[in-house]
C-alpha cells in the first residue's frame, strides 16, 4: 500500500519516476514548498502534523478520482513534521498521454489536496513565535502557541 | 449514556490541553449535540462556531448521528499544501 504521507526529504524526481509509462507523453510534477513569508512576517520554518489515517484515505480517494477522470496516473507525497525555507512540502507528480488532462489533472489534485486532506501548518517566525495557519482567517493565520 | 472518545489535534488539542477528550452523551446524540458538549469543557469555549467533525473519517453536518464505535474527530482549519 502507498503512503502518501512521509517524514522523509520528498524526492520530486523519483516520484514522477513512478506514474511514467511509455504511452504518457506528458508528466507534469507540482512541487510546494515552504517559503520564507507570509502575511507580512518574516518565517524561519514549520511543522505539519496531520490526522494520519484520515489524509492517507482522502488523499487515496482524491487520487483515485484523478485517474479515472482524466484516464492517467497520480503519484502524491506531504511531508509531515519539522521543514525548512526551500523544503518541498507536498509533490504532486501526473502522467497521462496528453499535456492537457495532465496540467488539468495536477491542478486539479494540489487544489483537492489543500481542500480536503487534514493536515495542520505551524509556522515559526524570525522573533521566535509561532502560529497556526488558518486559511480561512482574514490574515491567514491564527496568533497562538508560544 | 454513550461515551464518545473524540480526537483532537494541532490548534484544538492545544486548546484542551490533550489529544483525546471524552464525552458522554445520551443515546441517538448527533454531531450538534457533542459540539454543544465540548463547548462547555475546559478550552471548549473558544471553538469556531461550526467547527469541522469528521466521523470514521468523512465529514460530518451538525445533524449526522453518531453511534458508540464512530471514530470521532474535531478538526480545525486545514493547511496543507
Amino acid at each position: 500500500m502507498i503512503s502518501y504521507l512521509t517524514a522523509q526529504a520528498i524526492d520530486v524526481t523519483a516520484l514522477a519516476a513512478r506514474i511514467t509509462a511509455p504511452e504518457r507523453g506528458a508528466v507534469v510534477t507540482f512541487s510546494g514548498l515552504v517559503r520564507n513569508h507570509h502575511a507580512g512576517r518574516e518565517v524561519v520554518g514549520l511543522e505539519y502534523s496531520a490526522y494520519d489515517t484520515m489524509a492517507e484515505h482522502v488523499c487515496a480517494a482524491i487520487v483515485g478520482s484523478a485517474e479515472s477522470r482524466w484516464k492517467c496516473r497520480v503519484a502524491v507525497q506531504h511531508r509531515l513534521g519539522r521543514l525548512a525555507v526551500g523544503d518541498v512540502a507536498v509533490a504532486v507528480a501526473v502522467g497521462a498521454g496528453h499535456r492537457d488532462a495532465a496540467f488539468e489533472a495536477a491542478r486539479w489534485v494540489i487544489d483537492e489536496i489543500k481542500r480536503h486532506v487534514p493536515i495542520w501548518k505551524r509556522e515559526e517566525y524570525t522573533d521566535g513565535t509561532s502560529g497556526w495557519v488558518d486559511p480561512t482567517a482574514p490574515q491567514g493565520m491564527i496568533a497562538a502557541s508560544s | 449514556m454513550t461515551l464518545h472518545r473524540v480526537r483532537l489535534f494541532a490548534r484544538y488539542a492545544e486548546l484542551f490541553g490533550a489529544e483525546q477528550v471524552e464525552v458522554t452523551l445520551p443515546p441517538g446524540s448527533r454531531v450538534g449535540d457533542l459540539i454543544s458538549a465540548l463547548r462547555v469543557l475546559p478550552g471548549g469555549a473558544s471553538l469556531p462556531g461550526d467547527p469541522f467533525v469528521a466521523v470514521n473519517m468523512s465529514q460530518a453536518s451538525a445533524g449526522t448521528s453518531l453511534s458508540p464505535h464512530d471514530e470521532i474527530a474535531l478538526l480545525p482549519p486545514l493547511a496543507g499544501g
